[in-house]
């Protein structure tokens, strides 16, 4: 079988375990659809905050699926020594690591998906504005967090601690980056740290493709930041990968 | 030897001041089960695992059907297969899911249901690996070593933590991967197992191989005879190469005398005297 093939079957593999892990499914499903129905409802969010809280959750979702759900796995098939196992099969890295990590696109992309639909649906916010720009930003994120979700699990040391180690960056970076609430009026160290980081931009450029349709040349900064943080993941993704 | 499925020359894998392997050779014919038997720590898996390609040698020459295990070629891997020292695949697949899946990476493998069926794990097959038993997992690992029919199958440790009924079945699994013509090469430190699956053994201490044979000629003085009998309450030990000269002397000199041989005993060191003698000092330190 090709490597390409080789790969598509890994993914579909991962797909149909994907859906036996109930806290996979939890985390990638349930959680950002908790955040967006909950926050909406207690409290009792205008017609302008949802335009806030919808592309804001879509970017919690965005990050959930890839950075602390590739964080987890990889720390998991490492301990498990699953990792090992597969080198030691014909199976091609690249096939294996492309099944691994397409399940992960593939969440995100279902998640967006789904948050926008309720958005619409629930809370009548527009359907997208701009396609290009939503599916840039979407694109921009899934790399950027999914090569920092590869290169973050292998300074986790084991996967009980997994957990910890994922939450001290998840949860202050989703209180400063506007996944619940417009962060105009940070304090301005803070919101030069959220700035600094990718989820604001994410959030921002989902805001323009989903509510105001802004093109992505209106985003430059954004793109931009997102970049440096793709190339920043990328390089210690691949240059620190632990097999064992 | 000249046409050798593995070879071994000269292997050194030294980690930081530690030297785990300290210069060992040995060569592995095809079809041959071979034996790496050894206390805890002597080396066995760093050995193992290099030749699996896990693990870069510190220096020597290593050959595996005339690759370097090295090179990570996906050419080799096609022709082995592996059962590390723990299980490892993903809890929620079941065992039929599992087989088949690693049947893909390979390109001319057995039929999944038949494996299961080799393994004996035919009543799990639709079970999730999670919920199987120790021996289970093991005989699973087996499983997806075979499923890819390779020539040469790495066993680590392969029944560590079976029952006595379970490893009579894995070593009845691995007596067929014989009769198939499979080259086995097998690290246990069960001395039984080394000596009733393997056509050589070599023991390993400290990194370095201190005998190496056939299971039955394994020993320091080439299987010298032990006659031992009591005389005036202590036990009388002796050696010979030619038991029948010295027992027609012991019988008739006692015969002569009007004594009787108490306890008179014949017997060659088993492979576990041998192996006992040569790594007391590891077991004593």
């Amino acid at each position: 079988m090709s490597t390409v093939a080789l790969a598509w079957q890994q993914f579909r593999f991962e797909r149909r375990l994907f859906w036996r892990n109930p806290s996979a499914l939890f985390f990638n499903f349930s959680l950002p659809v908790i955040f967006l129905v909950l926050i909406a409802s207690v409290f009792s969010l205008s017609r302008n905050d949802l335009k806030t809280l919808v592309p804001g959750i879509a970017g919690l979702a965005v990050m959930t699926t890839t950075f602390n759900a590739l964080a987890f796995n990889l720390t998991f098939i490492r301990e498990q020594g699953i990792i090992k196992r597969m080198r030691g099969t014909p199976l091609p890295s690249i096939a294996y690591f492309g099944g691994v990590l397409g399940n992960a696109v593939m969440n995100a992309v279902v998640q967006v998906t789904l948050i926008v639909v309720l958005g619409h649906l629930l809370y009548h916010v527009s359907w997208p504005q701009d396609w290009l720009t939503l599916a840039v930003f979407t694109a921009l994120g899934v790399i950027a967090f999914g090569a920092l979700g590869v290169a973050f699990a292998q300074i986790i040391p084991n996967f009980d601690s997994a957990p910890a180690y994922v939450n001290a960056f998840f949860l202050p970076i989703i209180l400063i980056s506007g996944a619940f609430y417009d962060t105009k009026h940070l304090p301005s160290a803070i919101d030069a740290i959220a700035r600094a980081l990718p989820l604001k931009h994410v959030i921002d450029g989902l805001h323009a493709g989903i509510v105001t349709g802004a093109p992505v040349t209106d985003h430059w900064d954004a793109v931009g930041v997102l970049s440096l943080w793709c190339v920043l993941g990328l390089f210690f993704a691949v240059r620190r990968f632990r097999f064992e | 030897m000249a046409d050798a499925t593995i070879s071994v020359r000269g292997l050194r894998k030294r980690y930081g001041d530690y030297e785990a392997v300290r210069g060992i050779s040995f060569d592995v014919g095809r079809g041959e089960v071979f034996g790496l038997l050894g206390p805890n720590g002597a080396g066995k898996t760093t050995t193992v695992e290099i030749l699996e390609g896990y693990r870069e040698r510190t220096d020597g020459e290593v050959s595996v059907l005339g690759h370097d295990p090295a090179a990570g070629e996906r050419a080799l891997k096609e022709r082995i297969g592996i059962v590390l020292q723990s299980t490892a695949f993903y809890p929620n697949a079941t065992v039929r899911e599992s087989v088949e899946q690693f049947a893909k990476y390979y390109p001319h493998p057995r039929d999944p249901g038949e494996i299961v069926q080799l393994v004996g794990l035919e009543e799990k097959a639709d079970e999730r690996l999670k919920a199987l038993s120790g021996g289970q997992r093991r005989r699973l690992d087996l499983a997806l070593a075979l499923v890819g029919d390779p020539e040469v199958i790495f066993l680590d440790e392969p029944t560590t933590g079976f029952d006595p009924a379970a490893r009579r079945t894995a070593w009845k699994v691995i007596d067929a991967l014989k009769d198939l013509g499979k080259t086995v090469l097998l690290t246990t430190h069960y001395l039984d197992e080394a000596q009733s699956l393997s056509d050589r053994v070599a023991i390993i201490k400290d990194g370095v191989i201190v005998a190496e044979g056939p299971p039955s000629e394994l020993s320091p003085e080439s299987a010298r005879y032990r006659v031992a009998y009591n005389q005036n309450g202590h036990r009388v030990e002796l050696e010979t190469d030619d038991p029948t000269e010295l027992l027609h002397r012991l019988t008739s000199e006692a015969l002569a005398q009007g004594r009787r041989l108490e306890g008179l005993t014949v017997s060659r060191p088993t492979l576990e005297d041998v192996y006992l003698e040569l790594t007391a000092e590891a077991v004593a330190e």
